[in-house]
């Protein structure tokens, strides 16, 4: 227990201080703006994308389900990321415009 | 130095994530926020398949790679600027399903290189394969149901079913863990299946009022599964990105889950929406209708109108419509105010969307706890569409699935009329008291139609 908390001290400290981060930043947002934010989180949660990158990257040359996978996920990552954000852009074009 | 440039590009994504999701939290800022975040976004794929390193051997396959964001990327521009206001939930709803499917399959792969490995690495392996693939297969489910392609199935067995399902998975995760030989490599197929299953039968029984709910929580648990594939990496943009939508996504999902007075428990073990029973109807009760032109006299001699949103004015496009007779209204000096319910339509904020699309306001656009004082001295309540979310049941009536859920009081007000299509009840499945009153008129139509017809009526006045 104590070995485990000492080695990845770190990561903890980043996990933590993320999830009160995620909490603070929402608890202010007005109903308003629940589906665009709710749009926005969608987008930035396609940070996947790089894990679906770095698979690819480093997948051989002659590991086909590797290769085959790989493609398949920096693509969906990709509809999530681009998708998630041309969306969200949308919503609030919409808003900007009256005023 | 690459390394540095490689982590630098990371930091700078994990602040602009954060500052994007602030400032997504004021209406004036909110656009900055998303492109803010964009292009941190940018960055740090930029810098992933520029300097990432992986025992000295660089990012290879990129002309693959490329290739793979380039037609996402146009699909999902397409995609994105084709959907129409109205359609957004199911949208979103498959965007999210997209990123879950990406974590899934990174697991996979990862699985299907090293087998072998620490308990630490199978859990966060078997966690991001789980969590990824409930996600895809509940969100595209999520997806066909509000786009009408799917129907709901409801009934208690299922309710047993998904937690004997999530029961198994959770055995079977552990055990893979703890006692990697009991399955040996199948234990990742196995996981597969379960976890699909349970997505699809975790959404299934959930109805259209619910929806919001579900969409919300698939959302926190794609960032989840997101974040697991940072641990595996130890990548930081992917950890923070991921855990700080987890957890801003479980939050929204609480506030929400609070707005219609359900307990996030009930959420996860699928147990409500499609099985809601309630009262059953009364044949001898009568509705009262009313003209057009009655309707379009009430409105324009009143002193304050309020219009009540729902569902029904997405499914009709009515907007445009709806903005153009607060605009007639007006200009017979009449006061016209939107009361918003948290959970109108299928996603919060979904009305609040759809107006701004019309060019309404945004002082005009009142919340439910504001609007509610407002009622009693509110000449003409207009229901365009909208059911559940007025139901006097929740609060009159211990009996019903929806007692206890704060709606907005529109019987108080002096005058009610509904436009509604038919004598269907809701989402939800509940009859609804409200259009039994003597105060309440009913004016069936579609509900563009009708507003059109309404905006001519006002004209000839």
């Amino acid at each position: 227990m104590a070995d485990f908390f000492l080695q990845h001290q770190e990561i903890i400290y980043i996990v933590i201080l993320s999830i009160l981060l995620g909490i603070e930043v929402i608890s202010n947002v007005p109903a308003i703006l629940h589906t665009p934010l709710m749009s926005g989180a969608n987008a930035i949660h396609g940070v996947v994308i790089i894990g679906a990158i770095i698979v690819m990257g480093h997948a051989h040359s002659d590991d086909y389900l590797a290769l085959i996978l790989g493609f398949l996920a920096v693509l969906l990552g990709t509809l999530n990321v681009v998708g998630g954000f041309v969306v969200t852009n949308r919503m609030l074009e919409m808003f900007k415009k009256k005023k | 130095m690459s390394k540095f440039l490689l982590e630098l590009s990371y930091l700078i994504g994990s602040i602009t994530f954060i500052l994007g999701l602030k400032m997504l939290a004021s209406p004036d800022r909110a656009r900055k926020g998303n492109l803010v975040a964009a292009a941190g976004m940018a960055l740090a794929i930029a810098g992933t398949i520029l300097f990432h390193e992986k025992e000295g051997a660089p990012i290879g396959n990129i002309p693959w790679i490329l290739a793979a964001m380039g037609i996402g990327t146009v699909v999902g521009w397409l995609m994105a600027m084709k959907v129409k206001m109205t359609a957004m939930p199911q949208m979103v709803s498959f965007f999210n399903g997209m990123g879950g499917a990406c974590a899934a399959i990174i697991s996979l792969v990862e699985y299907h290189s090293h087998p072998e490995g620490s308990a630490g690495y199978l859990l966060i392996v078997f966690l991001g394969l789980v969590i990824g693939t409930v996600s895809f297969s509940g969100s595209i489910v999520a997806y066909g149901k509000l786009d009408e392609k799917i129907k709901d199935m409801g009934g208690r067995y299922l309710t047993y079913l998904n937690l004997a399902l999530l029961a198994l998975i959770a055995v079977v995760t552990t055990l893979s863990v703890v006692s990697p030989e009991t399955f040996g490599h199948s234990s990742l197929w196995i996981l597969l299946g379960l976890s699909f299953l349970y997505g699809v039968l975790f959404v299934m029984p959930i109805g259209g009022a619910d929806m919001p709910v579900v969409i919300s929580l698939l959302n926190s648990f794609t960032g989840m599964a997101a974040a697991f594939g940072g641990f595996l990496y130890g990548n930081q943009v992917m950890l923070t990105g991921g855990i700080l939508v987890g957890s801003a996504g479980t939050i929204l999902t609480v506030l929400m889950c609070k707005a219609m007075n359900r307990s996030l428990l009930n959420v996860i073990i699928g147990s409500f929406g499609g099985s809601a029973s309630g009262k059953a109807a009364s044949g001898d009760q009568t509705v009262r209708e009313i003209t057009l032109t009655d309707t379009a006299i009430l409105c324009a001699y009143a002193g304050k109108v309020c219009i009540v949103p729902g569902y029904g004015l997405a499914v009709a496009q009515a907007q445009h419509i709806c903005h153009e007779l607060e605009k007639k209204l007006e200009d017979k000096g009449v006061e016209v105010i939107y009361a918003i319910h948290p959970v109108a339509g299928r996603m919060p904020g979904h009305m609040n969307v759809l107006l701004a699309e019309a060019d309404v306001p945004y002082p005009k656009l009142v919340e439910m706890e504001e609007a509610n004082p407002g009622m009693s001295n509110t000449d003409v309540v207009i229901v365009v569409g909208a059911n559940d979310v007025v139901n006097p049941a929740a609060e009159n009536d211990p009996g019903s699935p929806i007692y206890g859920m704060p709606v907005l009081k529109v019987w108080d007000a002096k005058n009610t009329i509904v436009l509604k299509r038919s004598m269907r009840a809701g989402y939800a499945g509940i009859e609804n008291e409200l259009f039994f009153l003597p105060k309440t008129k009913m004016l069936f139509g579609d509900a563009k139609d009708t507003l059109q017809k309404l905006v001519g009526e006002l004209k000839d006045l």
